[in-house]
């Protein structure tokens, strides 16, 4: 049935300033995608785009069996919007955890108030999701009584809970300090283990390389570049690929 | 004061309790429930983007704003029956205070809508919800941290602000004691119990406004 992900065309300008030129990418199913450029170059726009977070002026998203074509003067439907939004969980760089909740009320809210699940099974999912990314014992508490990098983790455990196809990850790390950046790691490592379908925008060179199964670096809204980390970050054929891993202080 | 004047305020202390709790309770709290409900839908609508509604929204809180409260009880109480609508005392009082509230309060729902981060709008969407459901679960949970200090100004203003009804035939307290002082010129003994009515009143509701504050403030790092 072809990839699980697939975008063609991806137009985005905000106030006539062109931030998307054309993107087209695929992600297979069990495969995890690394979005890498500088800053304004798109990446995060394309993450938003597949969660129709940013609605884009055109092109196509198509994700599992779900599709949704974006033309100019066309607005897109509430509906449609959710479906294809269904299909992916966001973990945002800032958490964006909901401070009024619990840990625990965070991971069982779409779950319960959106889904219609029934509570207990909601609750038993979201205590397992919780021990998953190692919070069982912090599921009574409320977000600000959690470090960064657990706040972050449980981002990962709320967006698992609406058992979406693909995991949207925008730069989860960047908001943290340096000792908590592993923890959030290590998670998502084990999550690509598990076969889960990731698309992570971020600037940790050596998750991409350890973890992507391919790269893709984004310069001035296209993709300049794609390929197997081994590729693109140990041997890149573009001079403006070269520049931007000289500038991280990594090989190139 | 004398002995006689001592007998007329312990006298009095009944019957201006009834003004209190048959009129100036009831006044408050019909007109403030009516009120918030209103100021809810006049700031979802300035903040619709729709803007006929947003318009109108804000027609409506600068005239409420733009006229003094007496001239809008007296508009309806006295002026609407040249229109042939006459509507009853209490009723009266109750349509313009809660007009009122909905016109200021509004302003405060709005404000604290807006202090909720983006990013929480964002993240109620990608966990499924819409428009509704991000306001009521999401949304206006935490607009109302930010609400209760300028909405508990607004109630206590408006506790006091109910004796204007006593100008159109509304027994509440005010009008109790004005009708009790006048056959008997003790306006200082009745105007001063009804005054300590309405501190007591207002002194509760302080005291009300701290522990809800207290209870919404759980969630938040201090």
């Amino acid at each position: 049935m072809g990839p699980l992900l697939q975008v063609r065309g991806l137009r985005k300008a905000f106030d006539g300033h062109e931030v998307l030129r054309g993107i087209d990418a695929d992600a297979e199913a069990g495969t995890v995608t690394v979005l890498i450029g500088p800053s304004g170059s798109g990446k995060t726009t394309v993450l938003r785009s597949l969660n129709v977070l940013e609605v884009p002026d055109a092109g196509s998203i198509r994700i599992g069996d779900v599709g949704l074509d974006f033309a100019p003067g066309h607005r897109v439907g509430k509906r449609a919007a959710a479906r294809l939004r269904a299909q992916s969980g966001m973990v945002f760089q800032n958490h964006n955890l909901f401070p009024h909740l619990t840990v625990l009320g965070n991971v069982m809210e779409g779950p319960v108030v959106v889904q219609r699940r029934p509570r207990e099974e909601a609750r038993a999912d979201a205590l397992a999701l919780l021990e998953r990314v190692g919070l069982s014992d912090k599921a009574e508490q409320f977000p600000f009584q959690l470090s960064g990098g657990q706040q972050q983790r449980v981002g990962i455990a709320r967006a698992l809970a609406i058992r979406p196809e693909l995991m949207l990850f925008d730069e989860p790390t960047s908001a943290l300090d340096p000792e908590l950046v592993g923890e959030v790691l290590a998670v998502m490592r084990d999550l690509a283990t598990e076969g889960w379908t990731m698309v992570v925008v971020t600037h940790e060179m050596r998750f991409a390389r350890q973890v992507a199964d391919q790269v893709l670096f984004l310069d001035g809204g296209v993709i300049v570049e794609r390929g197997a980390p081994s590729a693109v970050l140990e041997q890149p054929r573009q001079e403006r690929t070269r520049r931007f891993l000289r500038l991280l202080g990594e090989a190139g | 004061m004398d002995a006689g004047t001592w007998e007329l305020v312990r006298a009095a202390l009944g019957p201006l309790l009834a003004g209190l709790v048959y009129g100036t309770i009831p006044l408050t709290a019909i007109s403030f429930t009516a009120g918030l409900a209103l100021a809810l839908a006049v700031a979802l609508m300035r903040l619709s983007g729709i803007a006929p509604l947003a318009a109108i929204a804000r027609f409506y809180v600068s005239v409420i704003r733009g006229t003094p409260l007496l001239l809008q009880l007296f508009i309806i109480y006295y002026g609407l029956p040249s229109l042939g609508v006459t509507i009853d005392p209490f009723p009266s009082a109750c349509i313009a205070l809660t007009l009122n509230v909905g016109g200021y309060a509004s302003e405060v729902v709005r404000a604290a809508i807006l202090a909720v981060p983006k990013g929480q709008t964002e993240a109620a969407l990608t966990v499924g919800m819409g428009y509704a459901t991000t306001m009521r679960r999401i949304v206006l949970p935490q607009a109302s941290r930010v609400a209760v200090p300028p909405l508990s100004n607004t109630l206590i203003a408006l506790v006091k602000d109910t004796s204007l009804a006593s100008t159109i035939q509304v027994t509440e307290l005010l009008r109790k004691a004005q009708e009790l002082a006048a056959p008997t010129f003790e306006f200082f003994a009745l105007y001063g119990v009804a005054a300590l009515y309405y501190w007591i009143v207002c002194l509760v509701l302080s005291f009300s406004q701290a522990r809800v504050e207290t209870r919404l403030n759980r969630y938040v790092a201090r």
